[in-house]
């Protein structure tokens, strides 16, 4: 059995406890990995084992799962998850632009986070929020008609 | 256990109207929340409660249709017309409160429009205003005068911006839930099937199947377990009509499935909704638990004898699983990886049963075909397709929204009556049907939007993203744009998908960088050829469309961005 150094035993714990609700049934794998991320922050390879183990699914689907969809990430993110949305109203309203201006002022591309484990830049699919566009999303929160000049104001809010 | 007679008793009540309330609706889908639309919710209620008015009554509904106009609120006192008031702030609502609400007098300089979107036609038949209302500040544009609204036909969308999503009482007193009660209790299957097969409804989700048809083939097949799905894995990007239906109007959506359901004999449904769409999910996770106390999913609905219900299933973000018998395997907990048809869903599908799949909108449509009837439904659109389609409309143009147009609307009067250039700009071409359509320029612009005109051109239907770019966007760009995105969405199961898209890619990289040849653009067309021919399921085999078209209509911005030097003399 996987053991998890990674996280508290209470993690371990409620995690146990939604591989008892979710894996079980039928149909299950995908509610199950997205509740355990959302508890986990995120699905590195022994939480994938200790589902495989629990479940009786095999390490080989789980893995292939967790690698095919876009929700799901094997790595810890940063504070804050910044997201540019990268849909065509978006793309057509200048998010490319956006995109430059946050990797050059952070030293990251699109998908990395930076050092100081502040944020964490991704592309989004599109939100649909096109009346918005181009729209950036922190943690929950939706920003639209977002320019470059906004960039500092709206990424110092976090910390 | 709840009966017709009650659900018919709890319309009635909620029909009731109380004349003496004034009413304020707050838009709040998910693009009005993001540009403030909440802190105007609470603002408005502080004021309420400081100044102790009574008799107010603050509606939350879902959007409203004009985007880009957005936060938006309705005013309504009693026996006056309706003011919209467009672009609100905390210091816009305010004077608002002050001016119109305590002292009623509309705020003329925020308004949009006089009068409310469902009145339209009463409205143009009373000239201007409604029965037992009084005409607002003429310097209002009356809303029946503003292209933007009478240029459509709203008929899915008949309720934006008037209900209260959450609310099962508010889609009660318009009528819901009646066309469910007739398909339960006075039709059999055959009727109910025969019925949508006479509307001529065809799959909103872009493909244009005939929904009766497709309900004919599952009801032929034997066996106790069936299943009617719904897509709302709306993944196209720029394309956002499914989730505003589902955000203002989630019972139009469940009502469609239970008529679905009876005609096909499936006791469960699922809903796959992307998980991009938080607010969707919420409005329709209460939706059902309504429906449920109210008996109209569950087991025995209304005492019908007729056994259903609906359970949500959250995607986790895979474009591909917008193809059928992806999205099957993906509610299996699998990878969603496509098979090849047949054999086709109706016969196997989830869990290898008979299963229905139709989009979010065609669904909507179902409840009303069958209470108004398929006669009424053909009144509007084209003789092969019948009834309205939803477009979301952005880029370059002023009123950003979902429109709801009869099928064969011309492209130009979506885009020039509805749409309207930002003033600056200059028009280039509209793409429809994202990264499986193709563009429009200007010189067919006429081309009515139906399943088969569309398609003449390059273009299609799609599900019904519509994105009108302006001069100085390179179509080389914009194919690059969207070969990426199918690039990045493959699911990477056939060779022509994984490799074709990735080596287009290169290419058009190579020539929006200077870098191309006159080689590269016919290996770019020999590319889509085969890659059109040979992959395995529709994302990667429309996924050329975007190229095939811009290089039909811009051919010459390919070839400027290329040199010879390879090829000398070629």
């Amino acid at each position: 059995m996987s053991m998890l150094m990674e996280f508290s035993e209470e993690q371990v714990e409620r995690l146990d406890d939604l591989i008892e609700t979710y894996g079980m049934k039928d149909g299950g794998l995908i509610p199950l990995l997205e509740k355990a991320q959302n508890l986990l922050g995120y699905l590195p390879e022994s939480a994938q084992q200790r589902i495989a183990d629990k479940t009786d699914i095999s390490p080989n689907r789980v893995h292939g799962v967790v690698t095919f969809y876009s929700f799901f990430t094997m790595e810890a993110r940063a504070r804050h998850r910044v997201q540019l949305c990268m849909g065509t109203a978006c793309y057509v309203k200048g998010a490319d632009k956006i995109e430059a201006k946050l990797e050059a002022d952070y030293q990251v591309k699109m998908g990395e986070s930076t050092e100081d484990g502040r944020f964490t830049f991704e592309k989004a699919r599109c939100v649909g929020a096109c009346g918005l566009a181009p729209v950036m999303i922190i943690d929950d929160k939706v920003y639209g008609k977002v320019t470059i000049d906004d960039l500092d104001d709206i990424l110092n809010q976090y910390e | 256990m709840k009966t017709v007679e009650e659900i018919n008793l709890l319309r009635e009540k909620a029909k009731q109207e109380n004349h003496e309330l004034t009413k304020v609706y707050i838009h709040m889908g998910t693009c009005g929340i993001a540009s403030g639309a909440m802190n105007l919710l609470t603002s408005l209620k502080e004021m309420i409660k400081e100044q102790k008015l009574k008799n107010i009554n603050v509606i939350t509904t879902g959007c409203a249709g004009i985007c880009s106009e957005e936060p938006l609120i309705t005013v309504k006192l009693p026996d006056k017309e309706a003011v919209i008031y467009k672009k609100m702030d905390i210091a816009k609502m305010k004077q608002v409160f002050e001016q119109h609400l305590m002292g009623n007098e509309a705020v003329v300089d925020y308004a949009l429009a006089r009068g409310m979107e469902y009145q339209l036609a009463e409205r143009i038949k009373n000239k201007g205003v409604m029965p037992g209302e009084t005409a607002e500040n003429t310097k209002i544009p009356a809303i029946e005068t503003l292209a933007f609204f009478n240029q459509q036909e709203v008929r899915v969308m008949r309720n934006r911006g008037l209900i209260d999503p959450g609310k099962i009482n508010d889609y009660l007193s318009r009528g819901g839930y009646e066309g469910a009660i007739k398909a339960l209790f006075n039709m059999d299957d055959k009727k109910i099937i025969d019925e949508v097969l006479n509307s001529g409804l065809r799959g909103r989700g872009g493909a244009g199947f005939p929904i009766g048809l497709k309900w004919k083939f599952a009801a032929a097949e034997t066996g106790d377990i069936k299943y009617i799905l719904c897509n709302a894995d709306e993944g196209d990007p720029g394309a956002y009509m499914d989730r505003n239906v589902m955000e203002s109007d989630p019972h139009s959506l469940i009502e469609g499935m239970i008529i679905g359901a009876k005609a096909i004999g499936s006791n469960q449904g699922y809903i796959y909704c992307r998980a991009e769409y938080p607010l969707a999910i919420e409005t329709l996770t209460k939706a059902i638990k309504q429906a449920r106390s109210l008996n109209l999913l569950g087991a025995n609905i209304l005492d019908s004898g007729f056994d259903f219900d609906i359970e949500i299933y959250e995607g986790a973000g895979a474009f591909v699983c917008g193809e059928e018998t992806a999205l099957m395997r993906s509610i299996e907990g699998r990878r969603g990886n496509p098979r090849p048809k047949p054999p086709f869903p109706v016969k196997a599908g989830l869990w290898e049963q008979p299963t229905v799949l139709n989009n979010v909108e065609t669904f909507a449509n179902i409840a009303q075909i069958i209470d108004k009837g398929s006669d009424w439904y053909k009144e509007v659109g084209t003789e092969k397709s019948p009834g309205t389609k939803i477009f979301s409309i952005t880029g370059d143009i002023e009123n950003v929204g979902c429109v709801e147009v009869p099928i064969g609307t011309s492209v130009d009067t979506i885009v020039n009556k509805i749409g309207l250039m930002q003033v600056g700009k200059t028009f280039k071409s509209v793409q429809l049907g994202g990264p499986s359509g193709g563009c429009i320029p200007q010189q067919h612009m006429d081309v009515a939007v139906d399943y088969e005109s569309l398609q003449e051109y390059g273009a299609i239907m799609g599900s019904g993203g519509l994105i009108v770019m302006s001069e100085g966007k390179s179509a080389v760009d914009i194919a690059k744009f969207f070969i990426e995105f199918c690039k990045d969405e493959a699911c990477g199961k056939c060779i022509p998908g994984r490799e074709g898209t990735k080596q287009m890619l290169h290419i058009l990289n190579k020539i929006s960088s200077g870098q191309g040849t006159h080689k590269d653009i016919q290996t770019l067309e020999a590319l889509c050829e085969m890659v059109q021919k040979t992959a395995l399921c529709a994302l990667c085999k429309t996924s050329v469309n975007p190229v095939k078209s811009t290089l039909r209509y811009f051919r010459d911005e390919y070839e400027s961005a290329v040199s010879d030097v390879e090829m000398g003399g070629f």
